[in-house]
């Protein structure tokens, strides 16, 4: 069995795994990172994403074993000195978020999706997010929430915030 | 001090967006075994032979098992709605043992060390199928000649059910205008985000259940009655769910299975499905044919409406199969009046997965019916379809309404909601950029839609479920504690997955207690925590669940202030109760008044009590409502239709909604923007499509389109406030408002950018290829096309196979 070596929300793993390890089960089962949860089987969902060397991936389409050697952020990762991450935030203020399963994977999408677009327009949010599904809010409260956050985001004193 | 109406963050919402979370698949138990099941690959074959040997022998595998196995002690899965009584329930194992009978239908399962090996060890085990027919089209199966579901039951007809109200006849007879139509209500698939999943763990006889369920109480009272063990040796919690939409609200047999398989190995055993596996087998949603016509006279007003719907129940009934199409018959109606109206529902069984309760639950159905048909009406008089409503819903000033179902409408204000609707529409201007394209022949048109809608909520009345047939009981329960230091525990018998009880409950208490919002905690969810109640659905929980808080509320004071008048040494009569304190009337200054915290503590020690008063601060109520609620709302739409590619485009939407008093306006938003995502949805993009052979070919989401924010547009909403008059709050209920009101308006509106040309209808979902076909259609030319059959939804990976495959066998 090949042996990885990750770093996963700041702490450093070192595990052999099965070669056919999909990510997420190595995040859930082996780590207890609990905090990414399983929405599909097809990659379609966008609910277990997480940042991999701060970029979003889907991580049940990415193998344990590609990992290794790699830094990645769930969401239990996020923020600093225990206050929330500015998506975060937005999210709870903009209530965008009723079951909150999509919530994980949504929010570190729309952190990918500011770092590539600071200053993403309503139509830009809602194509950047193509990838990910929610059944409860119909996205409005979801795309109030980016715009939000990137308000935020673009201010000085908060522009070190992000990971 | 007022919480109520408040638009509060929820305290739901720390957990959920930092991964804190408590999903029923993030379990681990000491001794943990995964499950996995073998299913169907067939829509309807007899089991010969299952050979399980080689399965066992896998490495981490703990036992295999196969329907015969469980034979005798799975019992059978509840139904606890015959509609009818004559109704045909069959027999419907958790595990086929003899023949299956839709493709998903668990035949084996394997418990292993971990979910991989689990899975693994399906491939070994070796199952012989006899091939039988599918029968997979409802008009078809009700055919003399049809090949048989249930072969025992002699017939493909589940029950018919006839309502009627008023001299039908006469109504049409000599009628100036009659409007006759077929509208086709697709099958669709939930898709609440998380999947479903259990755990199940034995200690001894008695048996602790985690399911992502949205009805705990539910599910432990059928686990007891299908099982046999106790109903106090088993345990339900549902812990963080991730939506359900009715989906979960079920009693599935891999729930029952999971508790007989803690029972035989002794070990805890969890399952988590797959989404693909999910699709075949959580239970699907609406499917129905209506067979609808209309009466009416030179100047729109309605005389009778006949409805006649085939409703589709899949292969078996499950908890609410039979019920959910008959939730249609009082509804069908509308917010009109008429002066006859019938309701037929014939239940057909079919080789397809069974249909049961989704977001609305026959109500978008039937709302889609008679507003789809009030378009028509207008259409075939060349009247605006808003004036043909007027001229026959049930005016402001007519409320209370009996309508000709037998339903009293308790209040609602259509004129003012429409109103407000249409100034946020820009109606006029719309109407005549519509002319304007209409004019230049635009290759895009313009449509309008409407729907004016209301729906029956606070499921419900237990007595007007007992006159339907249901076995349910339609109370809520709550209990309020006042703990020792003051602060609060609120316990419900509502079970939220994403509806913010937590919120909306504590400061329907703050309220009524005077208390901080902070100080009250509201506990759901589990059976030992909140024993009684009848879960969440139906959009029952604030109009029954969050008055019986209120009104525990209200007894808590009661009791309080018995106490207070003891340590204050007033009458009771001379106690007034404000912002959380006891103060004599007309007294000022300390030792005449008392804060409900110092109550409580002097209720804990009880040192210096009245006579004849229990040192508690607990009271309990039970809500059972007198009647239905009744919200309503006129939603627009305004839609691009692309006549060349057959491209809909919502240009804008208008939610204009009266769900009576507002709890938090932060969370009804949500739930209407949520609600209308999904009817949108059905408007335009979501089928579950099966082939000639009975196979699902939307088994994964890269197949069954469910909207990405790129599919959506922005929606424009507003309220209207009439209080309900049927409870103390006023409210009556928003979880099913959006989704009921939004499919018609989008059709309506696809429809009415194409009538120029012809087009009556369209099929939902209402894609790109079928609005083009539509077209041609209307044109006169024969549209061509791969098969030229009828497409399906979707177009991704399955449908094409299906295309490829069908009819092949």
């Amino acid at each position: 069995m090949p042996r990885i070596r990750v770093e996963v929300d700041g702490v450093t793993y070192e595990d052999d795994v099965e070669p056919r390890l999909l990510l997420v089960h190595y995040l859930r089962d082996r780590l207890g990172k609990v905090g990414t949860p399983i929405g599909c089987d097809t990659t379609n969902c966008g609910a277990c994403t997480v940042l991999f060397d701060g970029m979003s991936v889907k991580s049940c389409s990415v193998l344990a074993v590609q990992a290794d050697g790699r830094g990645i952020t769930t969401v239990e990762g996020l923020g600093t000195d225990g206050t929330n991450h500015p998506m975060q935030r937005a999210f709870h203020e903009e209530h965008a978020l009723q079951c909150g399963f999509c919530t994980p994977g949504m929010i570190l999408a729309s952190i990918d999706l500011l770092r590539e677009n600071a200053d993403p327009s309503e139509e830009e949010i809602r194509e950047g997010l193509e990838g990910n599904l929610c059944r409860c809010t119909g996205y409005q409260n979801i795309v109030r929430a980016v715009r939000k956050a990137a308000d935020e985001m673009r201010q000085p004193a908060q522009s070190e915030v992000a990971p | 001090m007022t919480e109520v109406g408040k638009a509060r963050l929820r305290s739901e919402d720390a957990r959920l967006i930092t991964g804190r979370t408590q999903w029923t698949d993030n379990l681990q138990l000491p001794g943990l075994c995964h499950v996995a099941f073998l299913r169907s690959p067939y829509a309807h074959a007899r089991i010969t032979r299952v050979d399980v040997e080689a399965a066992k022998s896998r490495p981490g595998v703990l036992a295999v098992f196969s329907g015969q196995d469980f034979a005798d002690e799975q019992g059978s899965l509840p139904c606890a709605w015959p509609v009818t009584e004559d109704i045909l329930i069959p027999d419907h194992p958790p595990m086929a043992v003899a023949e299956v009978r839709y493709v998903g239908e668990p035949v084996a399962c394997v418990v292993a060390r971990d979910r991989y090996a689990a899975i693994d060890a399906l491939e070994d085990i070796d199952v012989d199928y006899q091939p039988l027919p599918a029968v997979t089209d409802m008009e078809q199966a009700l055919r003399q000649s049809s090949d048989l579901v249930h072969g025992d039951l002699g017939t493909n007809q589940c029950y018919r059910l006839v309502v009627e109200s008023g001299d039908v006849d006469a109504a049409f007879r000599d009628a100036p205008v009659t409007v006759e139509r077929r509208y086709m209500q697709q099958r669709l698939i939930p898709t609440a985000m998380e999947p479903r999943a259990v755990v199940c763990q034995p200690d001894g006889d008695e048996f602790t259940m985690w399911s992502a369920t949205q009805v705990p109480h539910i599910l432990r009272l059928m686990l007891a009655s299908v099982t046999g063990i106790g109903e106090h040796r088993i345990r339900v919690i549902a812990p963080d769910v991730g939506g359900g939409f009715g989906s979960k609200l079920q009693v599935y047999g891999e729930e029952v299975l999971l508790l007989l398989l803690a029972k035989r190995l002794g070990r805890p055993v969890k399952w988590t499905e797959s989404r693909s596996e999910g699709n075949m087998t959580v239970h699907h949603g609406r499917d129905q044919i209506q067979r609808l016509t209309m009466a009416a006279e030179a100047d729109g007003r309605i005389r009778g409406f006949k409805v006649d719907i085939l409703s589709d129940m899949g292969a078996y009934l499950m908890l609410l199969t039979p019920g959910i199409a008959t939730l249609g018959a009082p509804m069908f109606n509308g917010i009109y009046k008429m002066d006859a109206y019938s309701f037929t529902c014939t239940g057909v069984f079919t080789t397809k997965t069974p249909t049961d309760a989704y977001r609305g639950a026959g109500r978008p159905e039937a709302t889609f019916g008679v507003e789809r048909m009030m378009d028509e009406l207008a259409a075939e008089l060349g009247l605006d379809p808003l004036e043909v409503r007027r001229r026959n819903w049930i005016k402001h000033e007519e409320f209370p309404y009996t309508t000709i179902t037998g339903l009293t409408y308790d209040s609602g204000n259509y004129e003012a909601a429409t109103d407000k609707a249409l100034a946020l529409f820009e109606y006029d201007k719309l109407r005549a950029e519509q002319a304007d394209r209409r004019e230049r022949r635009d290759t895009v048109q313009l449509g309008i839609g409407v729907s004016t809608y209301t729906e029956m909520c606070g499921l419900a009345p237990s007595r007007a479920l007992a006159q339907v047939r249901s076995a349910a009981g339609g109370w809520e329960h709550a209990t309020v504690r006042v703990l020792g230091t003051g602060k609060v525990e609120v316990v419900t018998g509502t079970s939220p997955h994403g509806q913010g009880h937590d919120t909306a409950w504590a400061q329907i208490t703050a309220d009524a207690l005077g208390v901080p919002f902070e100080d009250v905690k509201v506990l759901h969810g589990d059976t030992l925590i909140a024993p009684r109640g009848w879960d969440t659905y139906g959009s029952r929980s604030l109009t029954i669940g969050g008055i019986a808080v209120h009104n525990a509320c209200q007894k808590v004071v009661e009791k309080a202030r018995k106490v207070a008048a003891h340590l204050l040494e007033a009458a009771e009569t001379d106690l007034d109760y404000a912002n959380g304190s006891f103060s004599v009337r007309g007294v000022g200054g300390d030792g005449a008044s008392m804060t409900l915290a110092e109550v409580a503590g002097a209720t804990l020690s009880a040192h210096d009590f009245p006579e004849g008063v229990e040192p508690s601060l607990d009271s309990d109520a039970t809500f059972d409502p007198e009647n239905f609620s009744f919200p309503h709302g006129t939603h627009l739409c305004a839609a691009e239709v692309d006549t060349e590619t057959g491209f809909v485009k919502i240009r804008s939407y208008v939610a204009v909604d009266d769900i009576g008093s507002v709890v938090n306006p932060l969370i009804v938003d949500g739930q209407v923007h949520g609600g209308l995502a999904q009817g949108i949805a059905q408007a335009l993009y979501e089928e579950a499509v099966y082939d000639a052979d009975g196979n699902l070919t939307t088994t994964t989401m890269a197949d069954y389109l469910v909207p990405s924010a790129a599919d959506l547009p922005a929606f424009v909403t507003d309220r209207t406030e009439t209080p309900a008059t049927s409870n103390p709050l006023g409210v009556k209920g928003v979880g099913e408002a959006g989704t009921i009101a939004s499919t018609p308006a989008v059709v309506n509106a696809i429809v009415d950018a194409l009538r120029q040309h012809g087009v009556r209808d369209v099929q939902m979902p209402c894609t790109p290829e079928r609005v083009w076909r539509a077209l041609r259609e209307a044109f006169g030319e024969e549209p061509e096309g791969p098969g030229g059959a009828q497409p399906g939804a979707g177009g991704g990976l399955g449908s094409a196979q299906g295309d490829q495959e069908g009819g092949q066998g």
